[in-house]
């Protein structure tokens, strides 16, 4: 096991950490044993969640795909098994995961252990929702299969967990029959925060939906938005090129970001201009359309190690929810802070959530807000400030983004996490497993 | 139609080069042969390439040392596998070959006879038919004896000779024969050890350049072109200099 620095996606903060790659079950007992381990996936969460308190274990060599049954779509694989790597394979013979978060580079245990939304929460709910069972390895080596039915509790606390119940060895999950590698898009202004929730209501009927929202409008266009809904194409409504291979969409091509931009290049005015720029160009192309899937889904992706733009210091995102009755107030709350703040950021998203589930899972019925900052001493007193407003709005905040929040903002938001803490501590759990995350959050 | 591509050998398929290679081949359409010691337990590794690319994979029961053995293992089936790659290796640990002549024989045996008399049975099977393909997974490390794993080296450097040899030999009976020297490769082989980024290989990279150079009917090929000077330059220095050196 070796000394690294690591990072979440944000790459702040670096710690130094052990970190082990094991080979098969025997080495990752031995690699997990010595208790304050958390297994990694592919390094997505923003922060310090995949980072181990005392041994940090990475996934990546267990990544088999065990099982297909291509009459129900279930699909049995290792935890480390990449989002990507089952869309490769599966999208071709028709069929496409229920759930995606906004990058296709995320591991089965990560997007479990995270409980990921996609854009289709507000209507078909998390990625729980779709796992059938995990295999679990807990404090004391046994690996336990938790479903719905069965270890129910494991199986809850797990999802939405972060990897503080123990390893997620394998999952069976299913996946979604579909008849193209397409996607009919529309794109629908909204001139300020009031049009854009009432466009999200409208449209509740949509499969996927979301919206960009340029957090540096003020004034009468504080919330302007560009919001995008998606249904999966049929293939008898693709044009005639498209429709002689519907399940095959071309390769985008892939940019990679190869330095660390300066740090003045990501400045209040290059995003504010972005911002403009992205939403006049969105106003041209309002309308239908059809996107391929990777362009719909995972636009972020098109551009691999993105996140050296915020430069060496790193960036950090801001994820809560808010609850539809308070969901309005508090958008305004938060988005005149972040306006006024002048701190813009580049990816601002709003979206949608219906029904959530136990568990310490994140979504609950509202709204969800994302914006990301660089990690500068202003940004982070700003995020202070913003989770003051989520407070006061009944909202809670999504761990798979958070790299800085204090422990007592976590447990104000939400009296499950108390309960998740007293549930490892009788379980022995919080000895066994623990991220640089739950010792800063007391989970 | 397309012909059905040639069937691939992987002798050392647990390795995380050698099954990095069975991914690369399987995806480009070749049915794949994991032969390892223990092969029951690649079973649920030739599941995930069948379910992933639809192609053929088996493991079978193989020990590069067990060698009396080797005819049988090479002349089974009606025709020699259309691509044989060997990455069967041992590092060892140097100090212990340095003083216990059995270590160091395993080392030499496992880096060097064993692969060179099976891939030799391969070749006179190949050579028979007049066609077929045979990919040695060499080193950088026989290219030149260094104090700190020169049994190691001195194994590898035997074997890149006799591929050498063998190339040499086949050249004109239309079997191909292509030496590989990844340079460093973060498998479970150098798991721990500090090796510089920028020269150091994913077994995924690795499994390309083999794959690539079956494809292009390359002789030998070093995975990072790097390594091609650094190793040239290693070469090149005067002994007298070189044994002050610790490389
Ligand atoms: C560009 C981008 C867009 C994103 N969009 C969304 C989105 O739309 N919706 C959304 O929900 N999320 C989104 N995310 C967040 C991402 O989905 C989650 O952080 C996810 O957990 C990352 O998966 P990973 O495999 O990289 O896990 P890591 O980041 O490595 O780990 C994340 C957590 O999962 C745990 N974990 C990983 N593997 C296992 C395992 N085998 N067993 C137990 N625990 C495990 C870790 O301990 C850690 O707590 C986005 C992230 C990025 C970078
Ligand atoms: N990693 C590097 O930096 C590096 C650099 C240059 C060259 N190489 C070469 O690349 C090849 C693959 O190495 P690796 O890095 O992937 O390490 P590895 O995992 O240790 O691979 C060695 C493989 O050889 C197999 N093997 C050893 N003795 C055997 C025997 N008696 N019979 C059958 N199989 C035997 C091992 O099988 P088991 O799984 O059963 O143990 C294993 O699959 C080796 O030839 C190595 O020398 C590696």
């Amino acid at each position: 096991m070796g000394m690294q620095e690591i990072s979440g996606w944000g790459r702040f903060p670096r710690r130094f950490a052990r970190v082990a790659a094991p080979h098969g079950e025997a080495a990752l007992r031995a690699a997990a044993g010595g208790g304050g381990a958390v297994a990694r996936g592919n390094g997505r969460a923003y922060g310090d969640s995949a980072i181990g308190s005392a041994a940090t274990i990475e996934m990546r060599r267990f990544n088999r795909i065990l099982a297909f049954d291509s009459s129900s779509g279930r699909l049995v694989a290792e935890a480390g098994v990449l989002l990507s790597d089952i869309i490769d394979v599966f999208l071709p013979r028709g069929w496409f995961p229920y759930v995606t978060p906004g990058t296709k580079f995320v591991t089965l245990g990560g997007a479990i252990a995270a409980d990921a939304h996609g854009k289709n929460h507000h209507c078909e709910g998390s990625f729980g929702a779709f796992v059938d069972w995990i295999d679990v390895l807990g404090a004391d080596g046994s690996v336990t299969r938790a479903s719905p039915a069965s270890n129910s509790r494991l199986f809850e606390w797990t999802l939405g967990g972060m990897g503080l119940t123990g390893i997620i060895l394998r999952a069976a999950i299913r996946l979604r029959p579909v008849e193209s590698a397409w996607i009919s898009q529309k794109t629908l202004p909204a001139a300020n925060l009031d049009a854009a929730l009432a466009a999200f209501e409208t449209a509740r009927e949509a499969t996927y939906s979301a919206a960009w929202i340029d957090c540096l409008a003020s004034g009468d266009s504080l919330g302007r938005s560009l919001l995008m809904l998606g249904e999966h194409a049929r293939a008898a409504d693709l044009p005639p090129a498209q429709r002689a291979a519907p399940l095959q969409a071309p390769l985008r091509r892939k940019r990679r970001v190869l330095w660390n931009a300066p740090s003045a290049l990501l400045n209040r005015c290059t995003v504010k201009a972005f911002n403009a720029l992205y939403w006049r160009q969105g106003l041209r192309r309002a309308g239908e359309s059809l996107v391929d899937w990777d362009s719909f889904f995972y636009p972020l992706d098109a551009v691999l190690g993105w996140n050296r733009i915020y430069g060496r210091r790193g960036f950090v995102q801001f994820q809560c929810v808010l609850p539809t009755q308070s969901a309005r107030a508090g958008l305004v709350a938060l988005l005149s802070e972040t306006s006024a703040a002048g701190q813009g950021s580049f990816l601002a998203v709003l979206k949608q959530f219906g029904r959530g589930r136990g568990g310490l899972s994140f979504p609950m019925p509202g709204y969800t807000l994302a914006l990301d900052f660089p990690a500068t001493v202003r940004a982070l007193a700003l995020l202070d400030r913003l989770d003051a407003i989520t407070l006061e709005h009944g909202g809670r905040f999504y761990l798979a983004k958070d790299a800085r929040m204090a422990a007592a903002s976590l447990h104000r938001s939400d009296p499950r996490a108390a309960r998740f803490q007293a549930m490892r501590r009788k379980e022995g759990l919080d000895t066994a497993f623990a991220s640089a995350q739950s010792e800063r959050l007391l989970l | 139609m397309n012909e059905p591509k040639p069937g691939v050998m992987i002798l050392g398929g647990r390795s995380d080069i050698g099954l990095a290679a069975a991914h690369a081949f399987a995806r480009a359409g070749h049915p794949v042969m994991l032969a390892a010691r223990e092969a029951q337990s690649l079973a649920a590794d030739c599941q995930d390439i069948s379910l992933r690319y639809g192609a053929g994979a088996q493991a079978v029961e193989f020990d590069v040392l067990a060698s009396s053995a080797l005819p049988e293992f090479a002349g089974a089936g009606e025709a020699p596998p259309g691509i044989v790659v060997c990455v069967v290796g041992l590092m060892g640990d140097q100090r212990e070959s340095e003083l216990d002549p059995a270590a160091a024989a395993r080392v030499m045996r496992s880096n060097f006879e064993g692969p060179a008399l099976i891939l030799g049975l391969y070749a006179e099977r190949m050579a028979a038919l007049g066609r077929g393909t045979i990919v040695g997974v060499s080193s950088v490390a026989g290219d030149r004896g260094r104090a700190s794993n020169y049994v190691y080296g001195a194994a590898k450097a035997g074997f890149t000779a006799f591929l050498s040899g063998l190339r040499n030999r086949l050249a004109r009976q239309g079997v191909q024969v292509i030496t590989v020297k990844p340079g460093f490769v973060a498998t479970r082989m150098t798991e721990g050890l500090d090796l510089p980024r920028a020269l150091t290989a994913a077994p995924e990279e690795v499994a390309e350049a083999i794959l690539h150079a079956v494809e292009r009917g390359r002789d030998v090929v070093y995975v990072r072109p790097v390594w091609r000077m650094i190793m040239a330059i290693i070469r090149i220095l005067p002994e007298r200099l070189f044994k002050k050196t610790s490389l």
